[in-house]
């Protein structure tokens, strides 16, 4: 099947199986590999991409479901410079294999887009939903927190 | 001329973070090659069992198949997988071979393997494949064991494998004499490492070079090389394991799985590169389980409350298959359980038992986070049997720093022994008392508060680092005046590259951002050992400042020829070199790159050591434990990143907790895993524990070696069954709940409450 949809900003038109995943059709078809795949079942968090900016699980999404929406993965999120959210991952030290830190910090962007006062209760309950197994999730509510500021003031 | 650099001890941000916040980093699933085929694996979905027939006949008929790989392909003898530590001979028998060969003995045993044009076609094509298993008894605990309604394996007889047994004294006469002697029943359950990326491996034969290159390597590509080699009949030169960027390990990625052998096999019959990822099933039921034991262990002390002697027996869940590191964990119960501590006399013997469950290994602190727990939780129950105050009957049995190095037990059969190298315990164990305000939160012992038993725990431990024998690294000054290092280390998630260029310039006194640090492939360094028993920074470490001083002696030999000059008389001044008031750049040195070799040996072991201390509330209502604050603090004789490893220890220590509180692989009588997916297997999450604190000492760098530095990325996890069970126990002393078993999960904790009440209402 043919699905059309907006991809860090760019038109994509690709052919899928009706039963790819648009985590699958992302990573294999696209070859955007920053979305990471952890468990398959909507539960890690790590293939985490936000759609028409909602943080939302790829390996839990067709990707014909997708057709005419915008999707932003964590390519999307970075250029040459650290966004705010990345350099406040560097500073706390808030990932050490790396390999769930595109979904933690997608899913930390739509929080901080949506909600730039958030509190620290409301921080970790939304990031919950992300597994982490190196650093103990300290780090990283640090990091959303530090990041907060930019939110508040646009600069993110 | 400028001061050296300083750049060890300093917390230099990571030059990983820099590509791995903006998803560049490069996984083995992000690897793809020109052409490749794609592999998935039949798994047995039956636990212990006699393989009547493969058909599968239908599954290459399917468009797309390329080819289904069995036993019977692998030659008349199937490969085994060879076991790496403790290579003992009467191990063999459990070797596991590279596919099922007659018999299943664990649900998830690889089968078969099947190639095809797409992973979706593969995994298709599995629901083709005609299996005809005759199923025998599972054998999933101790009972069923010594029941021995069947065998694994029936070449060896019995489900027993070897005892290990760590000696040291004379413990029955300790325990004949001995004024109070106290035996308890433990019991540690099945969890794992469970690192957030899925294992996989992408292969490519280059017929015409006969070369074969893996990418997916980790912690050991040296070693593994050559068990690939061998079991393909290459040559080790033939072969090159590529480490990319790997998404945790903790002693359970990285070993030699049957994947491993499997995928670049299938390429090497295919003639075209191969892909294979786990999905995270199938790693809860095929990557190395650990942690399962139960014991009978006894405690001998004097009136005084001087420990006297450990004896007992241990009996270590290995699952189906003895895998290459499957003793680690079973041996160290046994060597470690004194700890920190001692006790002068030790007999105690821990039994490796086959099961029909998927086969264990090393995860984080192997046998350490087992043995803490029941000694930790042992001394609790003497100091309250004693009326002794447990923080002074720890006291008065902690290794004084005199009697240093401090012998521990005997073991066999690898008859080998260890000693402790240096350190300061009782220090440590006050400073922690402080830092966490030990005697202000004493007064909520016991107390409830808002529907909550507050309780504190405490425990010490000791940390292993710095396995021999040597390592390697190669310094290359390049013509452009920058540094690469190549290292026979591997990173799996903990910061190597960025600790490596701190220590390489130091060394070297080179600029931080002129080095670039390669680890972990096998063109990297002729020989390499890799990353495991916290060794990395240690041995790797070492090496670099070996090779810094070549590097350095080489650069003077090459300049002095410029110049004109001795080597002595040339000052190396950072990025220039000079000779009686002429510079050169070190750009400008030489035409060709300044090549040298070092290796760093070691036979001592390192000795990190600390001691941590929990508050909690339990819900007497729901059997819930909320962990109120948490304290880690421990000597690591020297930091090399304290940014990192503050990292480390405050991620172990919530691993720890997982396995306290929450971390369990249940099977069921058949030897089904009721614990397949991350619904159902619970890891800490982001909200479970916002209340952790780590201090980092150096109050007695390592003797053993140039760095002074002691391997510390596993010391977190070690005490922290014990010391939340102490502090449960703590919380509940009203009730005299002793917890025995991990996880201290709500329904047990509740359980636990429920008996106690009974008892009390009995007993009145």
């Amino acid at each position: 099947m043919q699905v059309q949809f907006e991809l860090n900003g760019e038109a994509v038109i690709t052919d899928v199986e009706p039963r790819t995943t648009l985590a699958d059709c992302i990573r294999d078809g696209l070859r955007k590999t920053g979305t990471h795949v952890g468990c398959e079942h909507g539960v890690c968090g790590a293939c985490t991409v936000l759609i028409n900016g909602d943080a939302v699980r790829a390996c839990l999404v067709l990707a014909v479901q997708v057709q005419g929406d915008k999707v932003v993965t964590i390519e999307g999120l970075s250029g040459d410079e650290l966004s705010p959210l990345q350099v406040a991952f560097r500073k706390h030290h808030a990932l050490q294999c790396g390999f769930c830190t595109p979904g933690f910090i997608t899913t930390a962007h739509a929080l901080l887009t949506n909600e730039p006062n958030v509190n620290e209760e409301r921080v970790r309950d939304v990031l919950s939903g992300n597994l982490c197994r190196c650093t103990g999730y300290i780090p990283i509510v640090e990091a959303v927190l530090d990041a907060r500021i930019h939110y508040a003031r646009g600069e993110e | 001329m400028k001061a050296s650099n300083s750049y060890i001890g300093r917390p230099m941000d990571r030059v990983e973070d820099l590509r791995m916040v903006r998803g560049r980093g490069t996984y083995v699933a992000d690897v793809n090659r020109p052409d490749q085929l794609y592999g998935v694996i039949l798994r047995s979905s039956v636990a212990h069992g006699k393989i009547r027939s493969i058909d599968f006949t239908r599954a290459l008929e399917l468009p797309g198949v390329k080819l289904v790989l069995t036993a019977a392909d692998l030659g008349a003898t199937v490969p085994r997988i060879p076991v790496r530590l403790q290579p003992l001979p009467e191990l063999e028998p459990f070797r596991q071979p590279m596919l099922a060969d007659r018999k299943v003995r664990y649900v998830g045993e690889p089968i078969a393997v099947v190639i095809a044009e797409s992973a979706a076609i593969a995994e298709d094509a599995l629901e083709h494949i005609d299996l005809d298993i005759e199923r025998l008894p599972a054998i999933t605990n101790r009972e069923q064991v010594e029941a021995a309604a069947s065998v694994l394996f029936e070449d060896h007889g019995s489900n027993t494998a070897i005892t290990w047994k760590a000696l040291l004294g004379d413990a029955d006469a300790a325990f004949k004499t001995a004024d109070y002697v106290r035996r308890e029943r433990f019991q540690i359950q099945r969890h794992t490492a469970m690192f957030m990326e899925p294992r996989g491996f992408v292969a490519e034969w280059d017929a015409e070079a006969a070369k074969l290159t893996v990418w997916g390597a980790a912690k050991l590509a040296w070693h593994n090389r050559r068990v690939l080699a061998a079991a393909l009949g290459l040559d080790e030169d033939a072969v090159n394991l590529v480490e990319v960027d790997v998404g945790g390990g903790f002693g359970s990625r990285g070993e030699f799985y049957p994947e491993d052998y499997l995928i670049p096999a299938a390429a090497k019959i295919m003639q075209r590169p191969v892909k294979w990822t786990e999905d995270r099933r199938e790693h809860m039921m095929s990557s190395n389980h650990a942690r399962e034991i139960e014991c009978n262990v006894e405690i001998a002390v004097s009136r005084d409350g001087r420990f006297l002697g450990l004896r007992g027996q241990i009996w270590a869940d290995i699952g189906a298959y003895l895998r290459t590191n499957g003793s680690m964990g079973p041996r160290n119960v046994a060597q470690f359980m004194s700890g920190p501590y001692c006790f002068g006399n030790v007999d105690l013997k821990c039994s490796m038992l086959t099961t029909n469950k998927t086969p264990s290994g090393s995860y984080r602190g192997p046998g350490r986070f087992e043995t803490d727990f029941i000694r930790e939780r042992l001394i609790d129950i003497v100091a309250r049997e004693l009326k002794i105050d447990r923080l002074e009957l720890r006291r008065r049995n902690l290794v004084a720093d005199s009697q240093m190095p401090y012998r521990l037990p005997f073991i066999t059969p690898s008859d080998s022994s260890n000693e402790l190298d240096s350190g300061d315990y009782h220090a440590v164990f006050e400073r922690c008392l402080k830092e966490f305000g030990w005697e202000e939160r004493s007064k909520l012992r016991g107390k409830l508060v808002d529907g909550y038993y507050h309780g504190l725990g405490i425990g010490s431990f000791i940390e292993g680092g710095a396995a021999g024998p040597k390592e390697d690294a190669r310094l290359v000054l390049e013509t452009d005046g920058s540094l690469s290092v190549y290292l026979g280390s591997s990173a799996i998630g903990q910061g190597l590259e960025t600790i490596m260029a701190q220590i390489a310039a130091d060394a070297t006194e080179l600029p931080f951002e002129k080095i670039t640090v390669n680890h972990g492939s096998t063109s990297h360094v002729k020989d390499g050992y890799g990353s495991y028993h916290s060794r990395s920074t240690v041995m790797g470490g070492s090496s670099i400042l070996l090779a810094g001083e070549k590097l350095k002696e080489l650069i003077r030999e090459t300049a002095a020829k410029r110049f004109n000059c001795g080597p002595a008389e040339i000052l190396i001044d950072g990025e220039q070199v000079s000779y009686a008031g002429n510079h050169l750049s070190l750009s400008k040195l030489s035409a060709v790159p300044l090549e040298v070799e070092a290796s760093f040996y070691n036979t001592k072991h390192t000795w990190a050591y600390g001691t941590q201390a929990a508050h909690v509330a339990v819900d007497p209502g729901t059997g819930e434990v909320k962990v109120v604050d948490y304290l880690s603090v421990e000597d690591v004789g020297r930091m090399i990143n304290p940014l990192t490893l503050h990292g480390q220890a405050i991620g172990a220590i919530v691993q720890g907790l997982g396995g306290a509180l929450l971390e369990h692989l249940v099977y069921d009588t058949e030897g089904q895993l009721l614990t397949g997916s991350f619904a159902d297997y619970l890891l800490p999450t982001a909200s479970d524990f916002p209340n952790i604190r780590s201090i980092t000492l150096e109050l007695k760098p390592c003797p053993n070696n140039p760095l002074g530095a002691k391997g510390a990325g596993e010391g977190g996890v070690i005490p922290v069954g014990g010391v939340i069970g102490n502090a449960v126990a703590d919380a509940l002393f009203h009730l005299n709940v002793q917890p025995l078993e991990l996880p201290l999960s709500p329904p047990r904790i509740w359980e636990l409450i429920e008996e106690a009440h009974q008892q009390q209402l009995g007993s009145s």
